[in-house]
């Protein structure tokens, strides 16, 4: 029988905040970042599709973004009420970086927020798009300084450790630290590629339905371009991260392949169950030499076994063994589906293949899927470190909770989370399924709090004659 | 070298930050503690208007406040954030709902809209509610055993928390009020008038209980506000209080339009002032130190390089932003 262990129940209950928030930054980063592409491109162009496509997704992109502010200001209350012990050791050095993800991100995020949703006619087309513009930045800022702070905590450097407590000697080390430079791309790559197949996907069902059918051709086009560059450059990302973990953390790597013993050559592991307490990998079904080939990029490079750490120091094998599968199949699934999109167009018949369509709308969850195992198998590999191979997550939880304290506040998280989650989604889907739809004419599209317009605004504003 | 002491330069920039947070956010989540009384749904839709484009800009700063605590005073957070364990986790749940209230409400259909009400109004109140509570613990101080925090998760319920509860209600709603005095007009406006000329009277009453309540909490705050000469030195505090919610009253009465919600802020500046005299120069009342809880030196001035140059360039954009929203909100101009 599980106990109201503080420790076990706190990690539950941070896991399940930040599963919840992580997905609406993969979604909210990259399509921030599509508005701001979007309104550029009808500044420059003055092509109304643009604008059409841009205001569609900013009314999505409001509802999420709503959701992602304040379940991400559940995630800083965290670090105070369950992990004070982290807080207080750690906080020399990672304190600043969130503080400066709050100023540099949080604020640029929500005042310009403001602008672009409810201002485009109150201030100039190039303000707005300016907005646009700081919103995708500050999402991007956001992004930086969280993982640079989630890096530290995966590969610290530049610090020290004096009475227990870290303070930092070396600024730049500490921000790019080793693992930062490729977690950075790896997740916002990520992010983008979870946000591009949403967008496909949404096309894909407008397309099929005959609705739209100007604004979805674009909206697929421009899409599936950058997803043919970006999922192949995620996967070189992914293995350039991999080859990172195995330098700074080689536990992590023996844990997520499946690997006990130290082998060279070593096998891959293609499927498995890892039993930790027999320190075996049951039902292995195994390929000569790829294992060696993946992670040395030679046929017969040492491959270290989980062995080789004492049993304390390893990381949970089958959660990672899994999750990290799960990432690397979607990666695949995903090349599949560019590669496929690639011969369609080159045929002509993207946007008419019926079959395809039906495929890219199945595979909206994908992107989440994915960020989340990646996520898992990232963080669960560090285990049983808070800071890798410095401070165990045992000794990071706050003391004075008790089980009954965080049970409760685990069941309040549960609930609200199982609530909220599925009612914003389903006003999401509302506003999906209505589509782009044609300028009213006349009315204001976005708001009016003012006395009167500024001159130069309303002029930008007059409604041009529908196509 | 002996470096520089950043603990004042800080303590003003996380007072700044919190005291932001609190008229910011305080007067949006009055208006969301107003928001069922209010005469019709018509007036409904205007009041969540005239806040719906700023209030997430107003909410980070909560987060800027939290983030500045872990980082320039990290022994303060790791303390405090576990003795408020449930005030957290009901603000929190309570800001999730109301926050989600703002984006759904315009786009629910006319029969689902009630319950939106009730998540921007409920979320406001009990929001409100936990962050009465939390000053209310936080003067009387926690527990403390080395660098932990030693009491129970329930500490905060106490007789204390309940008065500064209901008074942060009753002074978030007056900020709210005065600030629809200020973004509406006709028959709304009337009625904000009407809420806040009641409410700057329970304002100054809530007030003047909490400051007599608070010597009455440590001998230490006793001394601060009785003792020779602080009570002479002191007493222009409570008799400035006095005469401002008088001048906000009668603000109201000449039909000013700007001028009360003025004077709201003006009365929590007091309000705040009075909190900061109390318990100077502790940041965990009655038992740790602004110095004692500072963080590192280095830490402190590598955030301060960055602060010093962001902090007035978010108070510009912040600006602006209120500035591109300026003026009275009009119904039919919605943006849903």
């Amino acid at each position: 029988m599980m106990t109201l262990d503080p420790l076990i129940l706190s990690r539950l209950q941070f896991f399940w905040v930040v599963s919840f928030h992580i997905l609406l930054p993969a979604f909210t980063v990259g399509l921030a970042c599509y508005i701001a592409a979007l309104e550029l491109m009808h500044l420059k162009t003055r092509d109304r599709i643009y604008l059409r496509i841009s205001v569609f997704w900013t009314r999505i992109f409001a509802i999420s973004f709503g959701l992602g502010v304040v379940t991400g200001i559940v995630m800083p209350f965290q670090f105070g009420t369950n992990w004070s012990r982290f807080s207080d050791i750690t906080s020399n050095v990672i304190g600043p970086l969130m503080a400066y993800e709050g100023l540099t991100a949080f604020f640029l995020e929500a005042s310009f927020l403001g602008i672009l949703l409810f201002g485009r006619k109150l201030v100039p087309p190039w303000a707005h798009g300016f907005a646009a513009v700081m919103v995708a930045l500050g999402t991007l800022f956001s992004s930086f300084w969280i993982l640079a702070a989630n890096s530290w905590m995966q590969t610290p450097a530049g610090h020290e450790i004096v009475d227990g407590r870290f303070h930092s000697l070396d600024w730049m080390a500490v921000i790019f630290n080793p693992s930062f430079p490729y977690r950075l791309s790896h997740t916002v790559t990520g992010f983008l590629v979870t946000t591009g197949f949403v967008v496909v996907a949404v096309a894909a069902y407008h397309l099929r339905h005959g609705r739209a059918v100007e604004e979805c051709r674009r909206m697929l086009s421009m899409t599936l371009w950058l997803l043919t560059v970006l999922v192949p450059l995620q996967i070189l990302l992914g293995d350039m991260h991999g080859l990172n973990t195995l330098e700074h953390q080689p536990a992590k790597i023996a844990a997520l392949e499946g690997h006990w013993e130290t082998q060279a050559p070593a096998p891959f592991i293609v499927v498995g169950w890892p039993d930790q307490q027999a320190e075996v990998t049951r039902w292995a079904l195994e390929v000569p030499y790829l294992g060696s080939l993946v992670l040395t990029h030679s046929l017969d490079g040492a491959v270290r076994g989980l062995k080789e750490w004492p049993r304390d120091d390893r990381p949970p094998a089958v959660i990672i063994f899994w999750s990290f599968r799960i990432m690397v199949g979607i990666g695949l699934l995903m090349l599949l589906v560019v590669a496929v999109a690639a011969w369609l167009r080159w045929k002509g018949r993207l946007y008419d293949t019926a079959w395809f369509l039906r495929v890219c709308e199945a595979l909206v969850p994908l992107g989440f899927a994915g960020v989340i195992a990646g996520w898992v198998t990232t963080e669960v590999g560090r285990q049983p470190w808070v800071v890798y191979g410095l401070i165990r997550t045992a000794d990071a939880v706050t003391p004075s909770l008790t089980g009954g304290n965080v049970i409760a506040s685990l069941a309040v998280y549960v609930v609200v989370y199982l609530l909220v989650y599925p009612v914003t989604l389903y006003y999401q889907l509302v506003l999906i399924r209505t589509g782009p739809v044609a300028e009213e004419e006349g009315a204001p599209a976005i708001a009016g709090l003012q006395r009167s317009l500024p001159a130069r605004a309303a002029a930008g504003a007059v409604p041009e004659p529908q196509p | 070298m002996t470096p520089l002491d950043l603990v004042p330069v800080w303590t003003l920039i996380l007072g700044f930050g919190v005291f932001m947070y609190v008229l910011m956010d305080g007067f949006d989540l009055g208006v969301g503690i107003l928001f069922r009384r209010a005469p019709d749904d018509a007036a409904r839709d205007l009041m969540m208007n005239s806040v719906a484009p700023i209030w997430d800009g107003n909410e980070t700063w909560l987060v800027l406040g939290g983030l500045a605590l872990l980082a320039a005073f990290p022994l303060a957070f790791a303390i405090i954030l576990p003795a408020l364990y449930f005030p957290i986790l009901i603000m929190l749940t309570a800001l999730i709902f109301r926050g989600i209230a703002f984006e759904l409400r315009f786009k629910a259909a006319p029969s689902a809209r009630h319950r939106w009400d009730a998540a921007f109004h409920y979320g406001s109140l009990v929001a409100t509610l936990a962050q009465g509570f939390v000053l209310g613990a936080f003067v009387q101080g926690f527990r403390v055993q080395g660098r932990f925090f030693a009491g129970s998760s329930w500490d905060w319920l106490r007789p204390f928390g309940v008065l500064t509860a209901l008074s942060l209600v009753l002074g978030y709603a007056l900020l709210g009020a005065t600030w629809l005095i200020m973004k509406t007009e006709g028959s709304l406006q009337d009625w904000a008038r009407r809420q806040a000329r009641g409410l700057v009277i329970a304002v100054l009453l809530a007030m003047g209980a909490v400051s007599l309540w608070t010597p009455f909490l440590g001998a230490r705050m006793w001394e601060r506000w009785f003792s020779w000469p602080n009570i002479v030195l002191l007493s222009p505090v409570p008799i400035l209080t006095a005469w401002l919610a008088l001048w906000v009253w009668r603000m109201i009465d000449r039909r000013s339009e700007v001028l009360p919600f003025l004077g709201a802020i003006a009365l929590f500046t007091m309000g705040y002032l009075g909190l900061a005299i109390s318990l100077w120069p502790n940041i965990v009342p009655h038992s740790i130190s602004l110095w004692d809880a500072a963080a590192a030196p280095r830490s402190q001035a590598f955030l301060l390089l960055g602060t010093l140059f962001l902090l007035p360039v978010i108070v510009a954009y912040t600006a602006w932003s209120y500035w591109v929203f300026r003026g009275k909100v009009r119904a039919g101009t919605g943006y849903h």
